[in-house]
């Protein structure tokens, strides 16, 4: 079931939290919603689920063909999880899954039996086999938002919405949570959108992300084509460590610059800092000088901070361990900056 | 006032569990507890037990004649009458206005919650003219209804209207806040379940505030009981038609009845006692309740 969103604007008062913004979330496929807070990833998520109306006749809502703007929340079959579970706290786990069927008109109510089977199938889907009679406020959070999740899915939802699903969570079960997501997602197929504000999360797991700024939509695409040709600076700034450096005369002495002309509107260079090779300083060398000011050792890979010798601008560069081995440099030592060739865009790349 | 009270002694930890040095020297504790008890007892425990010391004065069988009489039992009846009627009331208005504030905005707001406090802060006495002017025989409606032989002032009608006046605040008060903490994701959940409106409210909001409720209309059943400034002005102190347990313990009183009047004031004082109960039973479910979330 495919997602489209076109035009959608979104006031609160004074306050523009959507501006013409479209969507497009191919059918079976899990989207990352990412963003600052305020850009309007949440809202455009709640505007999809009907939790919240766009303004008035500001684009439409199609879900696989089908315009579902006027549409209520209840009928558009979609599954929403909220970032505090939004659980029923005075029933049972089994009694919070069973809710959305228990709710139907009396015709379509599948029969106590069948509830109870259904109940069982999805706590056994999200590994929560044996905890239907325990109350929300006897789970983990990470069992809570698995419970919030066999509750969306109990009415068999056509899209799956959720809501920064991990913001509550504490890092390591976070981390072991999504990565769950992603394979309970490859299960069982379900168009999804995720909201999040965690870069990391939106890369790791989704097939396609989607960076909101400021009302607008950012860039789109997958995990490896934002992160390596981000189209504005904001997305650039937003994926991870970036340099920023005003001088690209000096730098461009020291070997070609590509950017497909995208970023050199602002007349800066963004460069992430694993794209920076730093080499010992010897007269005649080709470089940026600078001087080596500090190095963060704890992890696989070393970000030293060095200081550039004419501008006094802070960069920062990410070596492994053995290549700062090898340069023997000490604190305040003169090194030489280059970028590396990988920084470049190809220009057979197209987007 | 008192739910304030209430709800900071349910967040602070016992004193006993605090580390010494956060705590003041014994003899300021005791001084303070001393105090405190005092007063409790000259001015709470000792009038308490002084009425129904009165009211047994003359004996057991002094004390229940005292309710064998046709004018005591109609100011029971027409009490219990007010009480139905105006606490009903309230708590249909109370839920209805409470989920307007808590998950609606519209415009006057802001200015339906501070009309729902104007009971409490209007003299009940100020509240009851405020009737007898509009539906006195020289109010605005006065001769309208005297036309049509309404009877609002000095008549049943009348005390249940003044009664309802001052006792409007207490439901909603008390579960406003409450909604208002718990927000309107759970709501918006079971509509994204496909749960209809009234659906959601039975089965999702109502259990969520259901001891805030019971709270909030105990309060409103005492008060509406216990009224005497607002119904007084509307009743018209009718023997056997127009009094309430409140006027008819000060009739009895000026008339040198004590025994009468004490007695019919220790089913007041019951009252008070039961609700007290009550509302430590539902303090004690609700902070079960917040243990648990």
């Amino acid at each position: 079931m495919s997602i489209i969103a076109t035009g959608i604007t979104k006031t609160f008062g004074a306050f523009k939290a959507l501006n013409a913004v479209d969507l497009v979330v191919p059918s079976g496929k899990l989207v990352a919603l990412l963003g600052p807070s305020g850009s309007g990833k949440t809202t455009l998520l709640r505007i999809i689920a009907g939790l919240e109306q766009a303004d008035a006749g500001s684009g439409r809502i199609e879900f696989h063909g089908e315009d579902v703007s006027n549409t209520t929340a209840g009928k558009r079959g979609v599954g929403f999880v909220f970032q505090h579970y939004a659980l029923f706290k005075h029933m049972t786990v089994a009694d919070n899954i069973a809710f959305g069927l228990r709710v139907r008109p009396r015709a379509e109510r599948p029969s106590e039996n069948k509830i109870a089977e259904r109940v069982a199938e999805l706590l056994k889907l999200v590994q929560l086999d044996g905890l239907d009679r325990r109350f929300p406020s006897q789970l983990s959070g990470g069992q809570r938002q698995r419970v919030a999740l066999a509750r969306a899915l109990a009415v068999e939802p056509k899209v799956l919405l959720l809501d920064e699903p991990f913001g509550a969570l504490d890092a390591k079960v976070r981390k072991d949570l999504r990565r769950w997501l992603r394979q309970f997602h490859d299960e069982i197929q379900l168009t999804t959108i995720f909201v999040t504000h965690d870069q990391e999360e939106a890369l790791e797991i989704a097939d396609e992300v989607v960076i909101m700024n400021q009302a607008k939509v950012e860039q789109v695409g997958s995990p490896q084509e934002v992160y390596d040709r981000p189209s504005t600076p904001f997305v650039y700034q937003f994926l991870g460590n970036v340099n920023v450096l005003r001088d690209i005369a000096a730098w461009s002495a020291t070997g070609p610059i590509h950017d497909n002309g995208r970023l050199a509107a602002d007349g800066l260079l963004y460069v992430r800092p694993h794209d920076i090779a730093v080499t010992r300083h010897e007269p005649g060398a080709l470089g940026v000088p600078a001087v080596f000011r500090h190095a963060h050792t704890a992890g696989s890979q070393t970000l030293i901070s060095l200081e550039l010798l004419h501008t006094r601008e802070t960069v920062e560069a990410e070596i492994s361990r053995t290549e700062l081995a090898e340069l023997a440099i000490k604190l305040n030592d003169l090194v030489l900056l280059r970028l590396r060739p990988s920084h470049t865009f190809q220009h057979d790349y197209a987007i | 006032m008192a739910s304030t009270i209430s709800n900071l002694q349910r967040h602070r930890p016992p004193a006993t569990s605090q580390p010494k040095v956060t705590q003041d020297p014994v003899w300021v504790r005791w001084l303070l507890t001393t105090i405190a008890l005092l007063f409790v007892a000259f001015f709470l425990v000792l009038p308490l037990a002084s009425v129904f010391a009165e009211a047994f004065r003359r004996g057991i069988n002094a004390y229940f004649a005292a309710f064998n009489d046709p004018d005591a039992l109609s100011a029971i009846r027409l009490t219990l009458l007010a009480a139905v009627v105006s606490v009903p009331a309230n708590l249909v208005f109370g839920v209805a206005a409470a989920w307007a504030i808590t998950k609606f905005s519209f415009p006057g707001k802001s200015l339906l919650i501070t009309l729902i406090d104007l009971p409490f802060a209007v003299s009940p006495v100020i509240a009851g003219l405020i009737y007898v002017l509009v539906f006195g025989l020289q109010g605005w409606f006065g001769s309208w209804l005297s036309d049509h032989d309404i009877k609002i002032i000095f008549a049943t009608p009348g005390i249940i209207l003044a009664t309802t006046f001052v006792t409007f605040p207490f439901v909603a008060r008390e579960i406003i806040p409450l909604m208002q903490a718990q927000g309107t994701d759970e709501e918006y959940a079971a509509i994204t379940l496909g749960a209809s409106g009234w659906q959601t409210f039975w089965r999702v909001t109502l259990p969520n505030i259901k001891w805030g409720l019971f709270y909030g209309i105990i309060l409103c059943n005492a008060r509406a009981m216990g009224e005497f400034g607002a119904v007084s002005v509307v009743s018209g102190h009718i023997r056997g038609e127009t009094n309430t347990i409140p006027l008819h313990v000060e009739i009895l009183y000026n008339e040198y009845n004590f025994v009468g009047a004490f007695a019919m004031a220790s089913l007041l004082a019951v009252l008070a006692i039961i609700t007290l109960v009550l509302k430590s039973f539902i303090e004690w479910k609700f902070q079960q309740g917040r243990a648990e979330a």
